[in-house]
């Protein structure tokens, strides 16, 4: 376990994550990229975003999508344009199409069938199951027994 | 000679441990008391054994006795001693170790103190949870012996990793192990009652003590993990929704539902057979926590993939322990007939309300995790499932239940009057609604996360004072006062961890939301503002350490012109492990933490700095320490504590 979360500094260089010489003179466009680099993978990192990831292919992946940004990509296309080249792996939220649609709905699925089970759970306990009637085989007995 | 012994007495372990799986159960199957009594000597054997084992480790270590191939692979003279003791189980092998010496512990403890149980129960238990310890004996001897020889040892170890040099990193596996192999109680007790085919009110306090300190032991391991990552990372995120993460979270979150739907069953006699299903599946979500982590399957781009034989073997111990404990199950479950009977309000629903969130949450974090493995070999996609898919799936039903919580929690037993329950909780809306509306008002941004957790938090804080207040009953406060000095621990364990819950929400809402990050080039001298505090970088020095060289700047933080802190953070290299790190400089705060980061030097002369203002960061562990203290108060309860009376309790119940 020790080693495993080390890694994620063994990927790190001293430097920071966003270095200030990476970033966009102007506010808004920088404000945008920030955002989209956070939904974009660092590909050798463990679940890090560009935007926190220390390693030398995240700052490749930042400074594209400055470059994108500033020719006049919208963030749409800036994701699209890294996802035709580096595949869906790139993207932190799955696209909910095709089978990952599964991923997201399962949890909502389960939590219905769950609140359903439960709902006829608590139902059931409501009352206490009356007894059967007894049967006609037993009635003689009873009757046997009690000598009437 | 000495590793030699512990080796001896790791494979001695095994044969007792085999004893005691086969002799207890058989004995208790055909009623054999003297085959059953072999389960508690067997028990204190194994658990003897395995200590010296471990030792003898321990001893290789701090002797750096190369010789051992585990010792010359992660150990190193310049170690600090320290560093040293806690690299035994800083590794595949040694804490493989230490979990296997934590089975017999607790198979041991239960040994020592089930004085109450009855000993067919006890032998079984025994039995089961020798089971697990042979499994993990078996795995440790035959795919990871730490005690193998090398022929020609070296100099010195190879491992000086820097980063393992930290305390929080240290310390927080043998937690996380306690939690883990913990849940193996409650599994063995799980097994040992289908296998009796009988579970009670009595059954439900006996596990969950055990399920009680596993959860503890992983509350205080996950927070140590996620503070480590805080100050070490370098830009403070505190969890990432990562496979080694989610895999201790999984059981955090089952064995807080399994703790819960116990007390139905202690309580109520109901909800028998879903508890049992929880003990099972918790030790499930374990031991795939432990294949998770130790086969690297979910990890494999990265360079310390672990051996596949290892993966297999450890994907067999699951599919045995699970196969087998669910099929015993199937077959057993409908003779756990329920006697309680309750309205659908009433604690018991809130309860299985409590249950249903969390399973489903746990659900969540596991489709998650796996899904990029079953996307890749069943739909051939390689995707991420990264923190924002999380955060978007998980936290909604985390919301839901601390909004049922407060309700939940002084909801009484059987019949509830919910409007009559919530009227006792209006003073806690109100709180919640203040809260949120000072949230609110105090934010420039127009986020609603911040408000959202401060709305929570008031409502679970004060709803958790509201408890205890229905709880000391009528009369004045000195009466009231007086009464709840008397409450059971148990009740006290409630409040204290409701409370820490909400804390830790607070905390997360609060520091995500509010956060203000400022990254820039600072010439020495220059000084500039970060939300609200100027921020000098006052110099920068190159200082040599014991074995790095270190960037080293001083930066000055202050307030209205009131200097609150001055910070030292450093980039530090290591050359003998050629290795670069972070340390980032905080200063702790209740309100806020100050957390800034030095890095490279710019071509002119300037410095790469990043500052950040993090409101109510400390909350987020505070809030898991104020949960671990809760359990810890649970677990001081009276009824667990004292054997005997459970014991009398019992012998004037006639026998089924």
């Amino acid at each position: 376990m020790i080693r495993v979360l080390a890694f994620w500094v063994l990927m790190a260089g001293a430097a920071l994550a966003v270095e200030p010489g990476e970033m966009l003179n102007d506010p808004v466009l920088e404000a945008r990229a920030r955002e989209v680099s956070k939904g974009l993978r660092c590909l050798v990192c463990r679940n890090e975003s560009i935007d926190e990831s220390h390693a030398e292919l995240a700052r490749d992946l930042r400074l594209l999508v400055r470059e994108r940004i500033v020719a006049g990509d919208t963030d749409e296309e800036v994701v699209n344009f890294l996802v035709s080249r580096y595949g869906e792996y790139v993207l932190l939220t799955p696209r909910a199409d095709g089978a990952n649609l599964l991923l997201w709905w399962a949890g909502p699925a389960l939590f219905l069938v769950a609140l359903a089970i439960a709902g006829v759970y608590l139902r059931g306990r409501r009352e206490i199951r009356q007894p059967e009637a007894l049967s006609e085989d037993e009635r003689e007995r009873l009757a046997d027994l009690t000598g009437k | 000679m000495i590793v030699e012994l512990g080796h001896f007495t790791l494979l001695l372990a095994l044969l007792v441990a085999v004893l005691q799986m086969v002799m207890p159960l058989w004995g208790a199957h055909r009623n054999w008391s003297s085959w059953m009594a072999v389960g508690q000597p067997a028990a204190l054997a194994q658990a003897i054994l395995l200590t010296f084992s471990f030792c003898a480790l321990t001893y290789a270590f701090v002797t750096s006795d190369f010789s051992v191939r585990l010792v010359a692979l992660n150990s190193h003279t310049l170690k600090p001693m320290l560093y040293k003791v806690t690299g035994v189980w800083g590794n595949h092998e040694g804490s493989m170790l230490l979990w296997c010496l934590i089975v017999a512990l607790f198979g041991a403890l239960v040994a020592l103190f089930g004085g109450n149980l009855p000993d067919r129960l006890k032998a079984r238990v025994l039995g089961v949870q020798a089971a697990v310890g042979v499994a993990f004996l078996g795995f440790l001897i035959f795919t990871s012996n730490p005690f193998l020889r090398l022929a020609s040892p070296p100099m010195n170890g190879q491992d000086l990793n820097p980063l393992l040099q930290d305390p929080g990193l240290a310390f927080h596996p043998p937690f996380l192990y306690v939690g883990y192999v913990g849940l193996s109680m409650s599994f063995s007790f799980a097994v040992a009652a289908l296998i009796e085919g009988r579970v009670d009110a009595a059954w439900g306090r006996w596990v969950r003590p055990w399920t009680l300190l596993a959860w503890l032991n992983l509350t205080i391991g996950i927070a140590l993990g996620s503070w480590w990552a805080y100050y070490e990372l370098g830009w403070g995120g505190f969890w990432f929704w990562d496979p080694v993460e989610n895999a201790s979270f999984m059981p955090w979150l089952i064995s807080a539902a399994l703790l819960h739907s116990a007390i139905v069953v202690e309580k109520r006699e109901a909800l028998k057979s879903w508890t049992i299903l929880l003990a099972i599946l918790a030790f499930g979500f374990s031991l795939i926590g432990a294949f998770i982590v130790r086969s690297g399957v979910l990890t494999s781009v990265h360079a310390f993939a672990n051996d596949p034989e290892r993966g297999v073997y450890l994907l067999g111990i699951t599919g045995i322990f699970m196969g087998g404990a669910l099929t015993l199950y199937a077959a057993r479950a409908s003779e756990m007939q329920a006697k309680g009977v309750f309205s659908t309000v009433s604690r018991e629903s809130a309860l299985v309300m409590n249950n249903v969130l969390l399973a489903v949450a746990t659900f969540v974090v596991f489709i998650g995790t796996i899904w990029p493995l079953v996307a890749e070999m069943a739909f051939d996609r390689k995707v991420s499932v990264g923190p924002p898919f999380f955060d978007a799936a998980f936290t909604p039903f985390m919301v839901l239940l601390a909004f049922l919580l407060p309700l939940g929690s002084i909801l009484p037993w059987k019949r509830a009057n919910l409007s009559r329950s919530l009227r006792t909780l209006w003073l806690a809306a109100v709180a919640a609604f203040v809260v949120f509306a000072l949230a609110w008002t105090v934010q420039t941004g127009r986020s609603l996360l911040a408000p959202m957790g401060a709305l929570l938090a008031g409502w679970l804080i004060v709803g958790a004072a509201a408890d205890l207040w229905v709880r000391t009953g009528r009369g004045g406060l000195a009466d009231k006062l007086s009464r709840a000095w008397r409450l059971p621990r148990a009740d006290w364990g409630r409040v204290v961890a409701h409370t820490g819950f909400g804390v830790t929400i607070f905390g997360i809402a609060a520091m995500q939301a509010w956060q203000i990050e400022d990254v820039r080039t600072a010439q020495i001298g220059e000084t500039f503002e970060v939300g609200g505090y100027s921020v000098t970088l006052a110099d920068v020095q190159e200082v040599e350490g014991p074995n790095y060289i270190s960037t080293l700047a001083t930066m000055r933080m202050a307030k209205g012109g009131h200097e609150e802190a001055v910070l030292t953070p450093e980039s530090r290299f290591y050359p003998v492990a050629g290795m670069p790190t972070t340390e980032a400089a905080i200063d702790n705060g209740v309100f806020r933490d100050l957390y800034v980061v030095i890095g490279d030097e710019q071509p002119d002369g300037s410095w790469a700095v990043r500052v950040f203002v993090k409101p109510f960061a400390n909350w987020i562990w505070a809030g898991a320490i104020i949960m671990a203290i809760g359990g810890g108060l649970s677990l001081t309860d009276r009824r667990f504590r004292i054997a005997a009376g459970a014991r009398n309790a019992r012998a004037t119940v006639p026998a089924e």
